[in-house]
C-alpha cells in the first residue's frame, strides 16, 4: 500500500508524461505480481463499488476524530472530497504497517462490504490510525468507490508494454473487457507467450477526435468515408467460437441488455463487429431513430421483458469489421474492411417479415466537400449529430490516435439563459463557485413571466472566467441551503446543448443533453433571455446548423 | 464599553486613544507586524517591535513616526498598559497586551506555535479577552513537524538537481521565504533569489538572523546554467517571462492552504509544500485555552465555524469585523 500511494502521489504531482510514465515503470518493475495486477486493475479505470455508506463514513469519521457532525460538514464543504476531508481530519496514526495493496484490497477492502455495521466501524477505525497522509487518502477513495488517479490507460499500457517488453497493443487488447486482476493474470498480461485470452475479448475501442475549421484541410475528398454520426451506444458485437458478447466503449459486457442483437448474431460469421446501438420507431416498413434518452431505458435494464422489447426496439447499425473467422483485420485499409462488411451484411438470410436488426451503416457519397457540407446540413433533420470522416486507407487504431479518424460535428444549439443557483465544485475547484444552475422565461397563468430553472453546467469557461463568474457569486447571494447558493439574477449565459426534448421529470418541461457554457453574454439583460415557448419551438422545427 | 471595539478605522482602544492595525489613517497606530495587510500607510505614530522596524521603513518610508518597544516592555497611553509579546509569525511579529483597571485584553495578530528560526516563538499571555486570528480554523489544517517539512524540500530539491532541472519554490518575500532558506539545506546547491526577497534578507540578516548565501537572479549572467539551483520567488513571479531563464525546471509553492489538493491543483505547480506561518487548527485551540481567557474574539478567516465551536466548548466567543471578508484561499 505504501509503494502504491507513492505511486499515485508521484503521478497526482506530475504534470509531466516523461515523470508518470518513469514513475510507472519504477512501479511495475518493482512490485510483486499480485500487487502489480491490482495497480494495473486500479489505474486503467476501474474502481471498486462502494464499501461503506457515505452517511456512515461521516459519522465515524467526525466520531474518531472528535468533531460535532456540523464541523465535519463545514469541513467537506471547504475541501469538496470527502476521502480527502475524512483524510486530513483524522488524528495522525498512532499505529504502523506495511501490509501490501494485494493483501489490503482482498483481505480488508472487499470484505469490509459484506460485514454488518459494528464489524465495519471497528475495521474501519483501526485501518484509519495505521494509514497516514495520502495511504488514508487513496485508501478512503478506494472504500468509498471514487478512486481516479491522472493518467491515461494509454499511459498505463505503454508502460506495462516498456517493462514486459511486450507490444503495447497486445497488452491493451490483454487488458480489455473482464480482466480480472490476479498474479496469474498478471503474468499472462505481461508473458511475451502468445495470446490465450478469453474468447469474449473486444478489441480496444479506435475513437475519433472532432474536427476543427475546414475538412478541406485533410486533402483530397475522394480519400475519405463519410457516415452519418448517429447518438448512439458505440458497441462491439464480438462473435467467438459459438459464444457472442456485445461490449460498449466503456468496456462494459452490456450483452443482457439487448438480446435482440444477439440473436440476430447468430446470422453472422464468426467475427467482430464495431457499430452504433440505437433505439428505433417501426411503422410498417418505415424505421426512425429515436434520442438518445430513449435507449437508455434500454441500457439501465438487465434481461428486458417483452413490453420493453415491443416498446423500444433497438438495431445494431454496423461500421467495421475488426475480425474475421479468427483473422485479425485491423491492419487491413479501411475500404476494403467495409466492402467485406457489406457483402457479410447484405448475404444474412433474413425472415422478410421479422425487423432488421443488424444493419449496415450508410455512407454519405460526395464529390466535393462543398458538397459534404450541404449533406452535413440535414444532420438535425435526420436525428444525427454530424458526419465522420474516416480515411480509407486507414487501419483501425488504438484509442485516440490522431489523423484518421474525425468527428465533424453540428453546431450545438445555444440558448440565452439566466444564472440563478451556484454550488461548488470538486476536486481543483472546491473553492470555487463552478457548477451553475441556469433559468428561461415561462409565462405565468396569471399574465406575467417568471424564471425557471432549466439546465446545470459545469464546463465551458476558463478559469479566469470562473474566477469572475465565482467573484459575482459570492457579492449576490441572496440566500445559502447547504453547499447550494441562491443568487441575484443578473448574469446570462450562452448556453451550447446537443438535443432538446420534452421531459415530464423536469419543472421546465424540456431537457437537454449535453450542456455547456459557451459565453458570458454580458450584452444582454436578464429580460433578453429565452422563453420557454420559444424553447418548445426549436423542439419541433429543429434549426438549421 | 469594551476596552477594545471595531471601528471604521479598525480595531479601536477608547481608553488608550490608539488602533491597533488599523486599515485608516489615523493619530496613534499599534502595529502587531509588518505584512501588509497589518501595517498600513499614513498613520501620524506608529508603534511596533525593534525587530518589525526593519521591514516597517523600508515599506513605509525611513522617516515614518516609529516608535520601538521590546517584548515585553510596558508603554502607557491614556493610562492604558500596552506591550507587545512574540507571535511567532515572522521577524518583529507581536502580539498586542492592552490593560486598563485590572481588565486585560490581548491581540493575537497572526501567529503559529511551529518553530521557526527566523522569529521569536510564540509566547502565551493570559488574558480576560483574546482577540485572535482564524486563517485556518478549519480542522483539515494540520501542519507537519516543520523538520518533515523540510525534508521534504530537501528531497525534492535534490532530486530535482539529479535529474538536471533547477527548483523553483514560490513563497511570499517577508517571512515565508526567509522561514524556506533558513530551512532548506544548502550543500544540495547553490540559492538564487528574487529581488524582492533579497531585500527582506537583508532586514533579516541585519537582525542576526542566520540566512545561507543567497545571490539575486538579476546580478547572474543570462547564460548561467541553474540545473542545481534554488530559486526562491514572491507568487507573483509564477507564470512571468522571468522564469524563462532558469530552463528546465521544477515548481513548489508553500503555503498552508496547499493542504487542499484542489487549492494545490488550481496553482498548477510540481510541489504543493504546505508550510504555514499561521496556526493549524490544534494549534489555534490549543492558544486559546493558554491563554486562560474567558472571552474569545475572533477575525480574519473562518470565522463562523470558530466562533460556533468555542462556544459549543463553553466559551463566551464573538465574532470581531474585519475589512477583509476571506474565503478559501483569499487571503494570506
Amino acid at each position: 500500500m505504501k509503494r502504491f500511494a507513492q505511486l499515485f502521489a508521484e503521478l497526482d504531482s506530475s504534470t509531466r508524461t516523461s515523470d508518470k510514465t518513469r514513475a510507472l515503470a519504477e512501479y511495475f518493475r518493482a512490485a510483486d505480481a499480485p500487487d502489480a495486477a491490482w495497480a494495473v486493475w486500479f489505474l486503467t479505470g476501474n474502481r471498486p463499488r462502494a464499501a461503506v455508506k457515505t452517511t456512515l463514513l461521516h459519522a465515524w469519521a467526525a466520531e474518531a476524530a472528535g468533531l460535532p457532525d456540523w464541523l465535519f460538514a463545514e469541513s467537506y464543504d471547504a475541501v469538496g472530497d470527502l476521502a480527502e476531508t475524512i483524510a486530513l481530519i483524522l488524528p495522525p496514526p498512532s499505529a504502523a504497517s506495511d501490509v501490501s495493496l494485494a493483501s489490503w484490497v482482498e483481505t480488508r477492502l472487499l470484505p469490509l462490504r459484506s460485514l454488518d455495521e459494528p464489524a465495519q466501524r471497528a475495521a474501519l477505525l483501526g485501518y484509519w490510525n495505521e494509514l497516514a497522509g495520502t495511504e488514508r487518502f487513496v485508501f478512503n477513495k478506494l472504500i468509498t468507490g471514487g478512486f481516479r488517479v491522472g493518467v491515461s490507460a494509454l499511459l498505463v499500457q505503454r508502460s506495462l508494454a516498456e517493462v514486459s517488453g511486450v507490444d503495447a497493443k497486445i497488452i491493451a487488447h490483454r487488458l480489455t473487457g473482464m480482466w480480472a486482476p490476479s498474479a496469474e493474470s498478471y503474468r499472462r498480461l505481461m508473458s511475451p507467450e502468445g495470446d490465450a485470452f478469453d474468447a469474449a475479448q473486444p478489441y480496444p475501442f479506435f475513437l475519433a477526435h472532432p474536427i476543427e475549421g475546414d475538412p478541406a484541410q485533410l486533402g483530397d475528398c475522394a480519400d475519405w468515408q463519410a457516415e452519418w454520426k448517429w447518438d448512439g451506444i458505440r458497441g462491439q458485437l464480438v462473435k467467438r467460437q459459438g459464444g457472442v458478447h456485445l461490449w460498449s466503449r466503456g468496456e462494459e459486457l452490456i450483452s443482457e441488455q439487448f438480446p435482440e442483437i444477439l440473436a440476430a448474431a447468430a446470422a453472422l460469421p464468426d467475427g467482430v463487429y464495431d457499430g452504433e446501438i440505437l433505439a428505433v420507431t417501426r411503422a410498417g416498413n418505415e424505421e426512425k431513430v429515436r434520442p438518445f434518452a430513449d435507449l437508455q431505458k434500454r441500457l439501465g435494464r438487465k434481461h428486458p421483458g417483452k413490453k420493453v422489447l415491443a416498446d423500444t426496439p433497438v438495431i445494431f447499425l454496423a461500421y467495421d469489421l475488426l475480425e474475421l473467422e479468427g483473422e485479425d483485420w485491423r491492419p487491413r485499409p479501411l475500404h476494403e474492411r467495409r466492402a467485406q462488411l457489406h457483402r457479410l451484411i447484405y448475404s444474412l438470410v433474413i425472415d422478410p417479415s421479422g425487423p432488421r436488426v443488424l444493419q449496415l451503416s450508410d455512407l454519405v457519397r460526395a464529390p466535393s466537400w462543398e458538397t459534404l457540407a450541404l449533406a452535413r446540413q440535414e444532420s438535425r433533420a435526420r436525428g444525427t449529430e454530424g458526419l465522420m470522416l474516416k480515411q480509407r486507407d486507414s487501419a483501425y487504431g488504438v484509442g485516440r490516435t490522431r489523423g484518421d479518424w474525425w468527428k465533424w460535428k453540428i453546431e450545438p444549439w445555444t440558448l440565452d439563459c439566466v444564472l440563478v443557483y451556484a454550488q461548488r465544485g470538486h476536486g481543483k475547484r472546491a473553492s470555487l463557485y463552478t457548477d451553475y444552475t441556469f433559468a428561461i422565461w415561462k409565462d405565468t397563468e396569471a399574465g406575467g413571466r417568471e424564471l425557471v430553472p432549466f439546465a446545470k453546467a459545469y464546463s465551458g469557461l476558463s478559469d479566469e472566467e470562473i474566477a469572475e463568474v465565482d467573484a459575482f457569486i459570492k457579492k449576490n447571494t441572496l440566500e445559502k441551503f447547504g453547499p447550494m447558493r441562491t443568487v441575484k439574477p443578473e448574469l446570462v449565459f450562452e448556453l451550447a446543448f446537443e438535443g432538446i426534448q420534452r421531459s415530464k421529470r423536469h419543472k421546465s418541461g424540456v431537457a437537454v443533453r449535453f450542456p455547456r457554457m459557451a459565453r458570458i453574454r454580458r450584452d444582454k439583460k436578464i429580460e433578453d433571455a429565452d422563453t420557454l415557448s420559444t424553447i418548445l419551438r426549436m423542439i419541433d422545427n429543429p434549426p438549421m446548423p | 464599553m469594551p476596552l477594545l471595539e471595531h471601528t471604521a478605522c479598525g480595531l479601536y482602544c477608547a481608553a488608550g486613544d490608539f488602533h491597533i492595525d488599523p486599515w485608516r489613517p489615523v493619530d496613534r497606530a499599534v502595529i502587531t507586524h509588518a505584512h501588509a495587510d497589518h501595517a498600513r500607510p499614513g498613520h501620524a505614530r506608529y508603534l511596533a517591535t525593534p525587530h518589525a522596524e526593519g521591514v516597517l521603513r523600508n515599506r513605509l518610508g525611513a522617516e515614518v513616526n516609529l516608535e520601538c518597544v521590546r517584548y515585553g516592555e510596558v508603554r502607557e497611553l491614556n493610562g492604558v498598559r500596552v506591550s507587545l509579546h512574540p507571535a511567532g509569525h515572522v521577524l518583529g511579529s507581536a502580539q498586542v497586551r492592552v490593560e486598563h483597571r485590572g481588565e486585560v485584553w490581548v491581540v493575537s495578530g497572526d501567529y503559529k506555535l511551529d518553530p521557526d528560526p527566523t522569529c521569536v516563538p510564540f509566547e502565551p499571555v493570559r488574558c480576560h479577552t483574546f482577540v485572535t486570528e482564524s486563517t485556518f480554523g478549519l480542522p483539515v489544517y494540520r501542519w507537519e513537524d516543520p523538520s518533515r517539512i523540510f525534508a521534504t524540500v530537501n528531497a525534492w530539491w535534490q532530486r530535482n538537481a539529479d535529474a538536471g532541472r533547477a527548483s523553483v519554490l514560490f513563497g511570499y518575500a517577508f517571512g515565508k521565504a526567509q522561514r524556506l532558506l533558513a530551512g532548506v539545506d544548502a550543500g544540495i546547491g547553490p540559492i538564487f533569489v528574487h529581488g524582492a526577497v533579497e531585500a527582506l534578507n537583508r532586514v533579516y540578516r541585519e537582525a542576526g538572523i542566520d540566512l545561507p548565501a543567497t545571490q539575486m537572479v538579476s546580478e547572474v549572467e543570462r547564460k548561467f546554467d541553474y540545473s542545481r539551483a534554488l530559486i526562491v520567488a514572491p507568487p507573483s513571479a509564477q507564470g512571468t517571462p522571468w522564469l524563462k531563464r532558469f530552463g528546465d525546471y521544477a515548481d513548489g509553492f508553500a503555503s498552508g492552504w496547499m493542504a487542499i489538493r484542489g487549492a494545490k491543483k488550481q496553482r498548477n505547480v510540481d510541489l504543493g509544500l504546505v508550510l504555514s506561518d499561521h496556526a493549524d487548527w490544534p494549534s489555534l485551540i490549543r492558544a486559546i485555552e493558554a491563554t486562560g481567557a474567558a472571552n474569545i474574539r475572533v477575525t480574519h478567516g473562518s470565522v463562523p465555524v470558530m466562533v460556533r465551536y468555542l462556544q459549543e466548548r463553553g466559551l463566551n466567543a464573538e465574532a470581531l469585523d474585519t475589512e477583509f471578508e476571506g474565503e478559501g484561499g483569499a487571503v494570506s
